[in-house]
């Protein structure tokens, strides 16, 4: 059983989507022990006992990840259906580059197709999210806005 | 509220992996349905064996042309034309005696698990008899061809000459040379696309064997549609038949349609008594949703020696595959044809056409529905024009565009444009481009060697459909809106909005309308149980004619609410006004009832005045008398690597007009998404057969989707020329982008490779060949 499979079917867990059966249009993008994978091209066995993060985590506590918020206010998003992995694969990006330009943003998401966008919004929500981080980080403890 | 960027109220669901698509439906018994399909383009069916599919564990039934026989009715076509009128092209949902396309849906599989279901269908034996297939639009309409339907004699539906013949037209022709004039020809391909929304079509339907009724959860852009339809295919009354559209994936055309599908899963859950799922996966959405575009046009144009185009000459041969979906007959007619002469005032214009079947899928509406194949060949022949008579090519389109005072302007086609200011919209892109600076530019580049190109495309399309007459039944649009005892309105739209944001646009009318905040209205669509009779969404009609709706059912509520508070403020109803959410008496502003007053009021009654209907909730239905023209300028400046051919868009300038814009962000989300896939037809896309019928991009790895590291950010602005067809002033902006941006893009790397025309998509490869070449 694939990953995507045990997690939509298995978990209830339907906000990973399923849109191709080549491994190339990363909706079904979530984190597998801290890295972005295709939760199709990994078996669910292969996942035994790993830590995974999908759409539904990345909220916490009733408060949006920046990335949902920059979607949210650059109107990164139409049909919603490529969002999960979209934001999935820009927060691994994050991670490993929490000031990536707009050709940095362009290339790491070269596994994620939109078909509404034009992904023109997604990188200014990617850069919102990107600001926002950098400024939280900034931010002394206990403090701040 | 109305112009105002907001976020939109459709998002937080969406964002958060809580919004609800079909796949994610699932209900109690459910069994799921797997599609045998034909492996070959044409082919005879000799036999079908289900007899060990039928015995593998775990599955309950398996379907066959035989077992809807005098049940289920054929696949719909609105308008059959020519033979399809005497059945050429209608077909049941599964095949019957042969296979006509790769993909063709066979049998059925229905069985408790989707994976069993899947290992069943592998078991069926089909014995198949290979036959040639016709491939080429302009070869299958030639007599030897293989038939698709052989007792028609012909792969030719229909053949029609618009203005009955070319003698007017071949005399203006002979005029304007004689005159010192010029005429241009040329073959346009405009190639076969694939929708490919990023959710692949799929459906629940769940029969209530005590009710009789029927639910059908489907990925679809016209709920009321589909439900009217399905109910009359598989004979149960209308209102016996539900139809839920929940979230959808994305649609573009490609689900504005009735699929055999759907007709399958009603008929199964009606057979079984249980709840049956079918989902398509990535490379059966390629190889049987409908495909667009796919034409050969030979195109003609006439000119002055000052630049005036005195006449358009176009044959289409219509590649409408194997079989007739909704629409696809009436694509070149009815979309394509009318804006034949686009932006220009060209006096004389002769169309014809020849509508053909091959062996390969249906083409039907994809974004833009004929329009992109009439602004791509009218903006290309343009461009051929200007080559030449050695003119700019946007001096050629200044000097023959429709000036605003000749609006409502007939065009040639008989088609009746209602605004524009098409100067207004070329002069502000020419300005941001910068179009003398980049000339200048290309000038230097070319020097150096390198092949530097602009493109220009100044496209108007017709959308907002339609009025009476336009389609078999009419194209309006409802709204029903209750406002309940707390106040809040809730709106329940016939439209059906797949990720244009209208649940965001129609609060915002609602909120302009009662000054109410946003926050205060729900705006719900899809459900046919709960909402009005409607027709959906597609043709860039759900803001201006939904829209319209929605606000004229405003203005009903919002009159018999004066008349509420006029009883409530003791005052003549002509003296009441509403304002920021509270009613008034001109004159004593400080005599008010807020609108949550008037609401409770209504609701409750005891207080009413008993001359008043208690209850305040309203149902419209507009109809618009006209379509609407969005238009613009798009400019594509390129760059061609002359070793590897490859295309760089170093800019991109689109300037558009629709009118009124209720929210400018979702207008640009609109644009944005509608250049990417013109760009995607002109420079990666193209759905390929091989010659003897299969799809060769059948997966995502064949066929070239538009990714975000080869597109440039786009600088767009816009004109507003307001609509007098509707009371909002809008006009539909989902289509205009990929109307507009595909010739921009082809006409930039003709200019940059200087040749006179290279057909799309615009590979590398093609590219580097045609440059070696010279």
């Amino acid at each position: 059983m694939l990953l995507v499979h045990y997690l939509r079917e298995e978990l209830d867990l339907t906000g990973t989507h399923i849109g191709c059966d080549t491994s190339q249009c990363g909706a079904c993008v979530v984190e597998l022990n801290g890295d972005a994978v295709k939760a199709c091209t990994v078996l669910a066995v292969q996942a035994d006992g790993g830590s995974i993060t999908t759409i539904e985590g990345m909220a916490t506590e009733g408060n949006l990840h920046p990335l949902q918020e920059g979607f949210w206010e650059k109107h990164g998003l139409q049909c919603g259906f490529c969002t999960p992995g979209m934001i999935m694969a820009s927060a691994q990006l994050l991670k490993s580059n929490p000031n990536p330009t707009e050709a940095e943003i362009r290339k790491a998401l070269e596994g994620n197709i939109c078909r509404c966008t034009g992904y023109q919004n997604i990188v200014r929500a990617v850069q919102y999210a990107a600001e926002h981080m950098r400024t939280e980080t900034a931010a002394p403890v206990g403090g701040g806005e | 509220m109305l112009g105002t960027p907001i976020k939109r109220r459709e998002d937080p669901r969406l964002i958060t992996g809580q919004a609800t698509y079909v796949d994610d439906v699932k209900l109690h018994g459910m069994h799921y349905m797997a599609v045998l399909r034909s492996p070959y383009g044409h082919a005879r069916i000799n036999s079908i064996n289900t007899e060990a599919a039928k015995k593998h564990p775990g599955v309950k039934a398996v379907f066959t042309a035989a077992d809807l026989k005098g049940v289920v009715g054929p696949v719909a076509c609105a308008v059959p034309l020519g033979k399809i009128t005497e059945g050429m092209g209608i077909r049941g949902p599964l095949a019957e005696g042969k296979v006509r396309f790769f993909g063709d849906p066979v049998a059925v599989v229905i069985a408790d698990s989707r994976y069993g279901a899947r290992d069943a269908r592998d078991l069926i034996e089909v014995d198949y008899e290979p036959l040639p297939a016709a491939m080429d639009v302009e070869k299958a309409a030639q007599a030897g061809a293989p038939l698709l339907y052989e007792e028609f004699g012909t792969n030719v539906a229909l053949s029609l000459v618009l203005e009955g013949s070319s003698e007017a037209i071949d005399k203006v022709f002979e005029e304007t040379l004689a005159n010192g004039g010029v005429v241009v020809k040329e073959r346009f391909v405009n190639q076969r696309l694939i929708p490919n929304a990023m959710e692949t079509r799929g459906v629940v339907a769940d029969f209530n064997k005590s009710a009789k009724k029927l639910t059908l959860w489907s990925s679809s852009q016209i709920p009321h549609i589909l439900r009217n339809v399905l109910a009359a295919t598989v004979g149960l009354p209308q209102h016996q038949v539900r139809v839920i559209v929940p979230e959808v994936g994305g649609g573009f055309g490609s689900k504005l349609n009735i699929y055999p599908e759907e007709l399958l899963a009603a008929f199964a859950s009606m057979k079984l008594g249980r709840p049956i799922k079918w989902i398509e996966d990535r490379s059966e959405s390629m190889s049987s949703t409908i495909h667009g575009r796919d034409q050969v046009n030979y195109i003609e144009l006439a000119a002055q020696r000052d630049g005036k185009v005195t006449g358009v000459k176009i044959h289409v041969y219509g590649d409408m595959g194997s079989y007739c979906q909704l629409f696809t007959d009436v694509m070149v007619l009815a979309f394509m044809f009318p804006v034949m002469c686009g932006a220009y005032d060209i006096p004389h214009v002769y169309r014809a056409t020849d509508l053909v079947f091959t062996n390969k899928a249906s083409t039907d509406a994809y974004r833009g529905a004929g329009r992109p194949e009439a602004t791509y060949a009218i903006e290309r022949g343009m461009d051929l024009v200007a080559r030449e008579l050695k003119m700019d090519p946007v001096e050629l389109r200044r000097k023959n565009f429709v000036q605003p005072d000749q609006f409502p302007y007939k065009s040639a086609t008989g088609t009746v444009y209602d605004s524009g200011n098409y100067e207004a919209a070329l002069d502000k892109a020419l300005a941001m481009a910068d179009y003398k600076g980049l000339r200048e530019e290309q000038a230097r580049k070319r020097a150096e060697g390198k092949l530097m190109g602009i493109g220009i495309s100044t496209y108007i399309e017709a959308c907002g459909i339609g009025p009476k007459g336009f389609a078999p039944v009419g194209l309006y649009e409802s709204a029903r809106i209750r406002i309940e005892q707390s106040g809040t309105v809730v709106v329940q739209t016939g439209s059906s909005p797949h990720g244009q944001g209208e649940e965001t646009t129609f609060a915002q009318i609602v909120s302009q309308e009662f000054g109410i905040p946003i926050d205060n209205i729900v705006v719900q669509h899809g459900d046919t149980d709960a909402t009005p009779e409607g027709r959906g969404s597609y043709g860039s009609r759900t803001t201006p004619v939904g829209g319209s709706a929605v606000f004229t059912a405003a203005q009903k509520l919002k009159e018999k609410m004066k008349l509420i508070a006029s009883f409530m403020l003791e005052a003549s109803p002509s003296d009441v006004t509403l304002e920021d959410g509270k009613f008034s008496v001109v004159g004593s502003p400080q005599k008010t009832v807020s609108f949550e007053d008037v609401a409770l009021t209504a609701n409750l009654s005891n207080t009413l005045h008993p001359s008043i209907e208690p209850g305040l909730e309203t149902t419209s239905f507009w109809e618009p008398t006209s379509n609407v023209f969005p238009f613009g300028t798009h400019i594509c400046v390129v760059e061609v690597d002359k070793d590897t051919g490859r295309v760089e868009i170093t800019r991109y300038v689109a300037v558009d007009d629709c009118g009124n814009q209720l929210n400018p962000m979702l207008v640009e989300g609109q644009i944005h998404g509608g250049i990417t896939q013109g760009i995607g037809q002109a420079m990666f896309e193209g759905a390929i057969y091989s010659d003897d019928g299969q799809l060769l991009t059948a997966t995502l790895m064949d066929y070239a989707m538009p990714l975000a590291s080869e597109l440039p950010s786009y600088e767009t602005s816009s004109t507003v020329t307001p609509s007098p067809v509707n009371p909002l002033g809008v006009k539909g902006i989902g289509e205009a982008g990929t109307i507009g941006s595909t010739p921009a893009v082809a006409n930039a790397i003709i200019d940059a490779l200087g040749v006179a025309h290279i057909d799309m998509p615009f590979t590398s490869e093609k590219l580097w060949k045609v440059i070696h070449q010279q």
